[in-house]
């Protein structure tokens, strides 16, 4: 080691300066990084405005009637959203039925009874469904998912309910069941990662207790575990449901892109996303547009107080494990 | 006593193998997608597929060597754009992000993962396309930076804050002002795991199509300028797909498995960088 001159300390300001974080070079770190987040509120900000002023026009001329008169005619000027907002609501709620019983039962699965080594790799395989590109779910649903939904789902599902009006008239393929069918299985990989988060923060004392206590391992799950971490849970869910409403390109692939409202599954049906992809493109009049970013706007406002509501009840589970945030 | 326990014990493994079964639906699905992209598409892939550009449509053979291009050009700008944007925000919300600030700044965060696609596509439409007159690679390179910011700073920050606090100490105690502690100390200990987030940032935009929709638009051509329409696999599949030809259909296919391959590609490598970082932990 070399020694260090003992010479009289002349300026010790710089260090206390540079502890403290308050000299010339910190600060202009700290303002760089600064003026990067601003960026993100900044954006919002941005695109809320941005949508509404594109959208004034339509709100300004149909007023709340957007949202549940059911014509829309381009050539007459005439918008009214509520078959896409129907359907966005219906495919998506449908989705959640199948999507979260089966990301549930994986989360249990892989917290609670699966053998050590399995766990990672089907956490990982489950996890890897959210990295398949939606149009890639699309393709698969119009040329596989259909098919099989035509030969082996619909006959024998008609055969036992073909009297209610869910399942009435004729199955073409393009369809809410379709549409549905393909947001489930895209779902299920974010539903699964964030309840199986919130399973692992639930504190083994928990379990313990109810082992103790004589419970079998199911009743220890489903009475000790599960509701310990029914907010987080449920704020799974609905984080699931915030990314089955905006999901776009494997739903307009293959919901049938009807604007219409009907109680069955098996017809076509629309929603708003779908409704932005498919015709933005072709928006010939300005209130057309506009009609579109109202769209948009209410797509977007929406989505955003469901996955608010979503953080909210996560965070009060999980604070501090940041939990969701790695998979999402 | 005797019937009532066993009903208790049949209950329990009953669910048990109930969520054992839902488990194994769910990867079976994830083996059935990946599987018949392989069956439906391995057969097309050859040389022309991935030298030659799309020919009109009802003629057969042609590739999508646009689109590959396009794709790369696309998400690298984007990647250009949105991983310092991302990477400073996490590192931000990690060093200064305990005041209120840092919990708007958060809060947006998460608001805005889950913020639909296509909203930020009509978005980009509105601030760049419209204003330029045109549709261009730009506006959806921009369009795919958006959606990668938030999620990456998100997976910064929390790959920061697994820092130990000593190294931070260490640093200061030594005499290194704040900005060089956080550079060269904090963030470097955490390259590993910023990498793997900046990796698992880009294979997630790599196969978005929604906000490319109206911003890159497509093109049946080759192009390189980002000042220009541009096309990339994700519309080349959604067109593909869409339409009537079977000869569409094999491309859209073919198309697919390269794309689920980069995306696997890049998801793979960035697990890779995680075992690497734990690796160098112990």
């Amino acid at each position: 080691m070399t020694t260090v001159p003992m010479e009289p300390v002349a300026a010790p300001e710089p260090r206390w300066r540079a502890l403290r974080g308050s000299n010339l070079a910190d600060r202009l770190y700290r303002g760089a990084l600064t003026a990067l987040a601003l960026l993100l509120p900044l954006l919002l900000l941005a695109l809320v405005s941005e949508l509404a002023v594109s959208a004034w026009p339509a709100i300004r001329r149909f007023g709340l009637s957007f949202v549940w008169t059911s014509v829309w005619d381009p050539v007459a000027g005439i918008f009214g959203a509520a078959p896409m907002i129907f359907g966005t609501l219906a495919s998506s709620l449908l989705a959640l039925v199948i999507a979260v019983p089966l990301a549930l039962g994986v989360a249990i699965y892989l917290t609670e009874f699966a053998p050590k080594w399995l766990r990672q790799p089907v956490a990982f395989l489950v996890e890897l469904l959210a990295a398949i590109p939606s149009v890639v779910y699309g393709l698969w649903g119009i040329f596989v998912l259909i098919p099989f939904l035509r030969t082996v789902v619909v006959p024998p599902l008609r055969a036992a309910l073909g009297w209610t009006p869910f399942l009435s008239g004729v199955f073409y393929g393009n369809s809410l069941l379709a549409g549905s069918v393909i947001l489930a299985i895209m779902i299920v990989p974010y539903i699964a990662a964030v309840s199986r988060e919130v399973l692992l923060a639930v504190p083994v004392s928990q379990r313990e207790a109810a082992l103790g206590m004589g419970a079998t391992r199911w009743e220890a799950v489903w009475t000790a575990v599960v509701p310990y971490g029914r907010a987080g849970l449920i704020g799974a869910v609905i984080l699931g449901l915030g990314r089955a409403l905006g999901e776009t390109m494997a739903v307009t692939m293959l919901i049938g892109n009807r604007h219409d409202i009907g109680l069955s599954v098996l017809q076509p049906a629309y929603t708003m996303a779908a409704a932005i992809a498919n015709e933005f493109s072709e928006a010939t009049t300005d209130l057309y547009l506009s009609a579109l970013f109202e769209v948009g706007l209410i797509l977007f406002v929406v989505t955003v107080v469901v996955n608010a509501m979503a953080r909210l009840l996560i965070w009060r589970v999980a604070r501090g494990t940041a939990v969701g945030s790695r998979a999402l | 006593m005797n019937a009532r326990r066993w009903r208790r014990r049949l209950t329990s493994g009953g669910m048990t193998g109930l969520v054992a079964l839902l488990s194994f639906l769910a990867v079976l699905a994830l083996v059935l997608i990946l599987g018949d992209l392989v069956v439906r598409g391995a057969s097309s892939l050859d040389w022309s597929f991935f030298t030659k550009n799309p020919v009109p449509a009802g003629e057969s053979g042609g590739g999508v060597a646009n689109a590959i291009v396009g794709t790369a050009i696309i998400v690298g700008l984007a990647g250009l754009i949105g991983l310092p944007i991302g990477i400073g925000t996490g590192l931000y919300l990690a060093e200064y992000g305990s005041g209120r600030l840092g919990w708007v700044v958060r809060f947006v965060a998460d608001v805005l993962n889950g913020t639909p696609s296509i909203v930020v596509g009509i978005f980009a439409w509105t601030w760049l396309v419209k204003p330029m007159g045109h549709f261009s690679a730009l506006a959806g390179s921009v369009a795919l930076a958006v959606l990668m910011v938030p999620m990456l700073a998100r997976t910064t920050e929390e790959i920061v804050r697994l820092v130990p606090h000593s190294l931070r100490e260490a640093a200061l105690a030594l005499g290194y002002p704040r900005w060089r502690t956080s550079l060269r100390v904090i963030a470097r200990t955490a390259l590993a795991g910023i990498v793997t987030g900046c990796l698992v940032g880009v294979a997630r935009v790599a196969g978005e199509t929604a906000p490319l929709l109206f911003t890159a638009l497509g093109n049946l051509n080759f192009s390189t300028s980002v000042l220009h329409p541009m096309q990339t696999l994700s519309l080349q599949i959604y067109v593909y797909a869409t339409g009537p030809f079977d000869e569409w259909h094999r491309l859209a296919w073919a198309a697919a498995l390269v794309l689920m391959g980069l995306v696997l590609l890049l998801s793979l490598a960035a697990r890779w960088a995680i075992r690497q970082r734990h690796g160098a932990a112990r």
